[in-house]
């Protein structure tokens, strides 16, 4: 009987059917299973606050719509696209910069009539390992020098653009989402090596382009203590919160740090804190292991890609995708800087989602396009 | 175009090679997500008391409750000092958003006076706790809460607040016995324990109110509540009620402080009233006083102004600090000096001429009675007031006999047992005007105190304890205020003002001076002669205090002078004579004859011994059974 549920399962996952639909059932099942669990975390962190819920409810339902769409459009098209695509994103983020709109001395959106707004550096994430995957793609792998000078200045040039706005955390996941293409096809050991050793020198120069604020960011992660009722409260009560947590957290809703308001930004970037504080450590891990399932599948169908391109492309979005994850994380738990960056379809928020979802999308017509063997 | 090089690429290669970096990498994501979970593991298992402690002090405040004030009572049960709700509007800072607004909006509704605004700006500059009101204009009438009540709803962060407050029913009769309350001062907060105060509105600064702070105050009730990040409480966890202060119950009498307080009339003085047999104060009046209640929730700078600046002094306390020259008064005192000293007795005769010098032609010490005297003994010397008998007596013991004794009565000295802030008036020695003046104790000095002048300064307080003294045959008393203490007799710390007997060589003599006393009312040349006629008997002395120094043979003339260059008027007295119920110390200030203050000491025995009060005092009757 164990056998029999086991092949049954196996043939479920495998149904001509989701093949049919181009939806791979094990990526979406674990995103699935990440997202429920987000909202739960959500309910608490805003407060009880249903409203809130539905609009990300709302908002997650749009993107998994995105992704479904993406999902029925081959590989082949996007490859195509790519490079238009790049061209067109990087002129409306110099748009952005001329007239864009925004909040807090950061301009992000362009605003499109009917009241929308629009953030180019969102889908820039996607579009940068579109682009390096194209360029790649018809390239003899592992790269030449000169490739590499190339691809360098393709993934400098929108990442100037972001960080300018400035948007420190959207400009980094730019960034990185290019180098991973450039790591998958192949980058020599030695120019990862020889990077890694001129990293301080680089980080030298970002520190002269930093705003105001955000040297402040960093100084304040270095020494949050330093400044505990100004922008050192943020990471303080993060850490107070996660914690307090101890093992098996405080209960659902019984969080202090998160229902009494010391925990600042608890729906948005500090969402995990949340989860630290009411479940504990073994919340977290089950969290972590969750996002790791959509990893690994998503490192699986990026493994077992088609050709160069699917395979960069998709490698590439996963690990943006981990990269997210652990940069929040890693920031809310202090041992990074904060930058701005969401939990991954936990956080409560808008674009963000749609791009991820978007991601997926194009992961799961990576999987279900292949030609049959 | 990618055709044309498909024959010189290795697909098989280059997908190991992506696959191997897709290997590589789902290694540094496994790396990356245990260095998360180590990080984890830190804070929350390895630090987790560290932190917990720290969510828990941000949650867990403490609040306290300001306790109910004890009341204070007279004698017959009548409440001096009450706790009464008044209706104070109240504004929490935080709830509101432009104050220009806010003040435009109050100033169609209530009317608050620039110095109320200053008063709540100044205050919202301290430190308090978040989300703590603070009070923009208290004690609203009944109008005025009617009116804000009603756009209270378009009023945000502003509330009506009901608080207990402290109330003086009697007023400024009793401002300088009872004390008062008022608002706590940063000066304030040192001497006491800042969390218990945290919720007070105010504290006892003078009178009873000040000495029995302690006690009166009680112990504020503590709350263990959950607040959240903007210092709002949202739950209570444990409470703790507080303990309210207890009652005191007094030897005041408030019909008898009114009436003596009423007695004074216009003028300004003292009126220090003592029962022999316990040392509790039946009155301790200073006039002018002032409304209390002015200050219990702190006074505004014009009233306050105005009474700084009454040339009459309101807010000096005369009883415990008006220092006067007891003048004759201090006569019988003096003479129990030279009996206990072998410088007087009953019997020796002395020939009383209108002055007395030291050294033939030298300084004349006038008598009050220009003729003088005549032969007269130490009794007589007491009946009609002889100075020139306390001059040569004075001047025969010198200044060491007489400093000794009279410190014995409690002259020059605190003698208060729980009231502060007395002063000691002046018991001249000959170390003090060494010490004082470079100079040396002349024989001149000493007569003028034997008369109760010169260096020689005293308190109502003292006089009346020291007259107290003698009405018990020599039973000294520390005068008291408190009887009872809660549900129990007032105990004061060992040591600190113990009664005790004063012992003369010869204790007959006691009765000897009461018997002198008596005849000053008695005899018909007695000073206080006009006294006579009671069912009682009184003993008493008269005297008058010189206000500024005549020159040596210039007449006194009360109608040239100033009022306030007249000489002051003084009386001592207690009775009934043979077992004093009651002892008395009154002064006018400038009141010229001493007829005034023996007036008023007769109607206070009247009034005391025989309940013989005017009917309008009704209203301080008290009811002992409610006490």
């Amino acid at each position: 009987m164990k056998d029999s549920f086991y092949r049954r399962a196996i043939s479920f996952t495998n149904a001509r059917l989701w093949l049919l639909v181009h939806v791979d059932i094990l990526l979406l099942g674990s995103l699935l299973l990440l997202i429920a669990g987000g909202l739960v975390i959500l309910y608490s962190a805003s407060g009880q606050d249903v409203a809130m819920v539905e609009r990300q409810v709302f908002r997650l339902t749009v993107g998994m719509l995105v992704c479904l769409v993406l999902a029925q459009l081959p590989p082949k098209y996007m490859r195509r696209a790519s490079p238009a695509l790049f061209i067109f994103l990087t002129i409306l983020l110099i748009c952005v910069l001329l007239f864009g709109v925004g909040a807090k001395g950061a301009q992000r959106w362009l605003a499109l009539p009917g009241g929308l707004r629009f953030q180019p550096s969102e889908i820039m994430k996607i579009v940068m390992p579109m682009m390096i995957a194209w360029y790649f793609s018809d390239k003899q792998l592992p790269p030449s020098f000169k490739q590499i000078v190339t691809v360098m200045v393709l993934i400098a040039l929108p990442v100037v653009l972001v960080a300018k706005q400035p948007d420190l955390g959207t400009s980094l996941l730019v960034a990185v989402s290019g180098v991973f293409v450039l790591f998958l096809a192949g980058l020599g050991w030695r120019y990862i090596i020889g990077a890694a050793a001129l990293a301080p020198i680089a980080g030298y120069i970002l520190w002269q382009f930093m705003r105001e604020y955000q040297r402040q960011r960093v100084l304040t992660f270095l020494n949050p203590e330093s400044d505990p009722l100004g922008s050192g409260w943020n990471i303080i009560q993060s850490k107070t919160a996660i914690g307090s947590g101890g093992l098996y957290g405080k209960g659902f809703l019984e969080g202090t740090q998160a229902q009494l308001d010391f925990l600042p930004e608890s729906h948005t970037d500090f969402i995990i804190a949340v989860l630290a504080e009411e479940f504990g450590m073994l919340g977290c891990g089950v969290l972590i292991l969750a996002y790791c399932l959509v990893i690994a599948r998503g490192l699986y169908i990026a493994a077992n890609a088609e050709d160069n391109y699917a395979r960069l492309l998709a490698g590439s979005l996963t690990l943006t995708f981990f990269v997210y994850m652990f940069v929040n994380i890693g920031m809310v738990s202090g041992i990074l800087p904060v930058v701005g960056v969401p939990l991954p379809l936990v956080s409560y928020g808008g674009t963000s989602i749609i791009t991820i979802m978007a991601t997926f999308g194009i992961l799961m017509s990576v999987q279900t396009h292949k030609r049959a063997r | 175009m990618s055709r044309r090089h498909q024959n010189f690429r290795n697909y098989r290669q280059e997908q190991r090679l992506t696959q191997g970096r897709v290997i590589a990498s789902a290694i540094f994501v496994l790396l990356m997500a245990l260095v998360l979970m180590a990080r984890l593991f830190y804070l929350q298992v390895v630090q987790h008391e560290l932190y917990q402690t720290k969510a828990d002090d941000n949650r867990v405040m403490l609040v306290t409750e300001p306790p109910p004030r004890g009341l204070i009572y007279d004698r017959n049960g009548l409440v001096l000092a009450d706790n009464r709700p008044i209706h104070s509007l109240t504004v929490i800072p935080e709830r509101v958003e432009d104050f220009s607004k806010l003040k435009q909006m109050l100033s169609g509704i209530v009317a608050i006076s620039d110095s109320e605004w200053e008063d709540f700006e100044s205050r919202l500059k301290e430190y308090r706790r978040p989300y703590q009101s603070l009070t923009l204009k208290s004690q609203l009438t009944d109008e005025e809460w009617a009116k804000v009540s009603v756009d209270l709803y378009r009023l945000d962060g502003v509330q009506v607040e009901a608080q207990l407050t402290r109330y003086y029913p009697y007023g400024e009769a009793f401002a300088h016995a009872i004390g008062y309350v008022g608002r706590i001062t940063t000066d304030d907060l040192e001497r006491v324990d800042r969390l218990a105060y945290q919720g007070a509105l105010f504290i006892g600064k003078t009178g009873i109110e000040g000495f029995y702070e302690k006690t009166l105050f009680g112990e504020a009730g503590l709350s263990k509540v959950e607040v959240n990040a903007r210092g709002r409480i949202m739950s209570e966890l444990e409470r703790q009620n507080p303990t309210p202060g207890k009652d005191l119950h007094l030897y005041l009498d408030a019909r008898l402080q009114q009436y003596a307080y009423d007695l004074l009339g216009d003028y300004t003085g003292s009126v220090v009233a003592i029962d022999p047999e316990t040392g509790g104060i039946l009155a301790l009046v200073s006039k002018p006083g002032f409304d209390p209640n002015l200050f219990v929730r702190g006074i505004s700078y014009d009233d306050y102004s105005a009474l700084r600046k009454s040339t009459k002094l309101p807010l000096f306390n005369r009883a415990l600090r008006g220092g006067y020259p007891p003048a004759s008064t201090i006569k019988p005192f003096m003479g129990l000096a030279g009996l206990e000293y072998g410088f007087a007795n009953w019997t020796e005769r002395y020939f009383a001429r209108g002055y007395y010098q030291i050294n033939p032609d030298g300084r004349r010490y006038r008598d009050w009675k220009r003729t003088g005297h005549g032969w007269i003994d130490l009794e007589r010397s007491i009946i009609e007031s002889v100075d020139t008998y306390y001059y040569q007596l004075a001047n025969k013991m010198g200044i060491t006999p007489i400093h000794n004794f009279l410190s014995r009565f409690g002259f020059g000295r605190s003698t208060l047992l729980d009231l502060n802030g007395d002063s000691i008036g002046l018991l001249p020695s000959n170390e003090w005007k060494k010490a004082k003046y470079k100079e040396p104790w002349y024989p001149g000095d000493s007569v003028n105190v034997g008369i109760g002048q010169g260096f020689m300064v005293a308190t109502p307080i003292q006089i009346a304890s020291a007259t107290s003294a003698l009405a018990s045959r020599g039973h000294y008393f520390y005068p008291r205020m408190a009887a009872t203490i809660g549900d129990k007799p007032a105990e004061f710390e060992e040591g600190l003002g113990e009664e005790h007997d004063i012992v003369l060589k010869d204790q007959r003599n006691w009765e000897r001076m009461v018997e002198a006393m008596r005849k000053v009312i008695t005899d018909s040349q007695g000073t206080a002669r006009r006294l006579q006629g009671t069912p009682y008997e009184i003993a008493g002395k008269t005297g008058t205090g010189q206000v500024f120094s005549l020159q040596e043979d210039q007449e006194y003339d009360a109608d040239s002078l100033e009022k306030r260059l007249h000489d002051h008027a003084l009386f001592i007295g207690f009775a009934p004579a043979d077992k004093p119920k009651i002892s008395v110390f009154a002064i006018f200030e400038n009141g010229g004859s001493s007829s005034k203050p023996a007036d008023l000491t007769k109607k206070l025995f009247d009034a005391y011994l025989y309940d013989d009060y005017p009917a309008e005092y009704d209203y301080l009757k008290g009811n002992k059974d409610e006490g």
